[in-house]
């Protein structure tokens, strides 16, 4: 994999730079030591350059704080505590990086960041993300649609899923190793959902770059499914025939499938989806205590648009 | 306390300075901390998600007091300190305090007071039956820990009061049943410190 070659020689280097960033960030504040910096303000990213077009279909609930979207994160490779991520972020280096595509495809290959990103016009989308644990946030991301750029690949007919995985680098995602759940963080989409037009492909948020935590240098957002399904830091993307393996579903069959479709009718063993917690910072202190819980909307909102997708599937079985 | 500090000759004695006894209000405001912090923590907006956050942390020390105060007699057999038992009552009703916490949080502030949907999820959702399980036997224990109720229920009261393993076991799985598999560590941690305490137990009811 090319992550291989990248931590044995090029790292040195990459950390090196990554530290002069921190340091100019740190020299801003002057007399303000390494240690008083917030990770998130360490780790400063650029706000995205040239024109960002306006999405129409945007949300316009209330939007969530960059400051809580970036710190209350569910990225098991940099720590399994909301907080980790955040804290672990700076070990993540994403220059250089390079995406694999491969399968059933004409034009697969390995490819570096800046090859993927060129072609395609920058967007701003306002989405809903509704997780599995019953939270849920509303978030401005930048990026462009998913089929943009897998068109690019020319899939044959013999593509009914895509499989997207994650960097897999213990030492620079020192979650990994830990045996909690199957690395490299694996998911997919059958080919109608990944060809979606709701279906992003992420390189921001907030008119930023997107920081380590989120997913760095490049994340999926799939609006009408369980967060979990929006998987980051990908390095590969592969066209196959066959349902593939998902991390989660792997690790708890029984509680997450393959779908994840937002859906307050099917409960998770565990607990109800019928209702979730808009984390929006709407209200500070102790009236945050009292702010209700919503009702969760079938396919996180998006019914209108998706729901012809599974009008052969049963949602209950295929959860 | 300031009755004592006159001695029966009337004259003035020196203060009582021994650590003994400062240790149980000292403990007392300890066991608090967790609560003020999160009280703290709430005003101050620092968690992104505070009900969820409470829950977690009032059922975490609800969870260590328990096994705190299986840590008592061990403590006093085998370090001879007599008087850490003092504690042990203080301790057990601080596990109740933060059990309670944690069911008023989950039926005020998760649930919004909304009584059919707690009930239902009660049923539905083995790991919140079995939380409620042991609250309602923590209740018990804490309704029956007074001197009163010692002396009513005579021998009867050892018995009752010894459900605290079963019920500290079943808190356990209420927690394990909770979390996601990748999770496991925190619980199983706890766990293996049951383990240990029954051990320990069981080792002395074998020698005797």
């Amino acid at each position: 994999m090319a992550s291989k070659i990248r931590s044995s020689e090029i790292t040195p280097e990459s950390v090196f730079r990554e530290r002069r960033l921190i340091l100019q960030a740190a020299g801003l504040g002057l007399g303000a030591s390494a240690s008083t910096l917030l990770p998130s303000e360490a780790m400063a990213k650029t706000p995205l350059t040239g024109d960002i077009a306006k999405w129409p279909d945007s949300t316009d609930e209330m939007q969530t704080s960059y400051e809580q979207a970036t710190t209350y994160n569910n990225f098991y490779e940099l720590g399994t505590a909301k907080g980790d991520p955040v804290k672990n972020a700076d070990k993540l280096i994403t220059e250089p990086w390079t995406v694999e595509v491969g399968g059933q495809c004409e034009k697969g290959g390995k490819f570096a960041l800046e090859d993927i990103l060129k072609p395609h016009a920058l967007e701003e989308r306002i989405y809903r993300l509704r997780c599995v644990e019953a939270w849920s946030m509303v978030i401005p991301w930048v990026g462009f649609p998913l089929a943009d750029l897998l068109k690019r690949f020319e899939p044959n007919s013999r593509a009914k899923y895509v499989e997207f995985k994650t960097l897999y680098d213990p030492v620079q995602l020192p979650g990994q190793k830990f045996p909690v759940l199957q690395w490299p963080y694996s998911e997919g989409l059958r080919i109608d959902e990944a060809m979606h037009p709701l279906t992003l492909m992420a390189v921001g948020l907030y008119g930023k770059t997107l920081p380590n935590q989120s997913g760095a240098p490049l994340r999926l957002v799939v609006p009408w499914k369980y967060g979990f399904k929006s998987i980051k830091s990908i390095v590969s993307i592969n066209f196959v025939e066959l349902q593939p393996q998902t991390s989660w579903n792997i690790s708890a069959p029984r509680e997450y499938g393959f779908y994840s479709n937002v859906n307050p009718r099917v409960s998770h063993p565990r607990w109800s989806q019928a209702k979730e917690r808009r984390l929006d910072g709407g209200s500070k202190g102790f009236s945050a205590l009292f702010s209700d819980k919503r009702k969760t909307e079938m396919f996180n909102g998006y019914a209108d648009e998706v729901a012809s997708l599974y009008t052969d599937l049963d949602l209950k079985k295929n959860f | 306390m300031h009755s004592q500090s006159v001695n029966k000759e009337g004259a003035v004695a020196k203060p009582v300075l021994s650590p003994a006894r400062f240790l149980k209000p000292l403990v007392f405001i300890v066991a608090l901390l967790p609560a003020v912090f999160a009280v703290y923590g709430v005003a101050n907006s620092q968690y992104v998600d505070p009900v969820e956050s409470l829950l977690k942390i009032t059922g975490e020390w609800g969870l260590r007091f328990l096994l705190i105060t299986l840590c008592v007699t061990p403590v006093q057999i085998i370090f001879k300190w007599v008087g850490v038992a003092k504690l042990r009552r203080m301790l057990g009703l601080f596990a109740f305090f933060y059990a309670t916490m944690h069911l008023a949080i989950w039926v005020v502030l998760d649930q919004g007071l909304d009584l059919q949907e707690a009930v239902n999820a009660i049923v539905e959702k083995k790991f919140i039956t079995l939380g409620i399980t042991v609250w309602v036997g923590l209740l018990v224990l804490a309704v029956t820990s007074n001197r009163w109720s010692v002396r009513k229920l005579g021998r009867k009261w050892k018995s009752v009061h010894n459900s605290v393993y079963v019920l500290t076991v079943l808190a356990v799985v209420h927690f394990v049943w909770q979390v996601k598999a990748s999770e496991l560590l925190e619980p199983t941690a706890y766990l293996g410190a049951l383990a240990v305490l029954l051990v320990w137990r069981f080792m002395r009811m074998v020698k005797r």
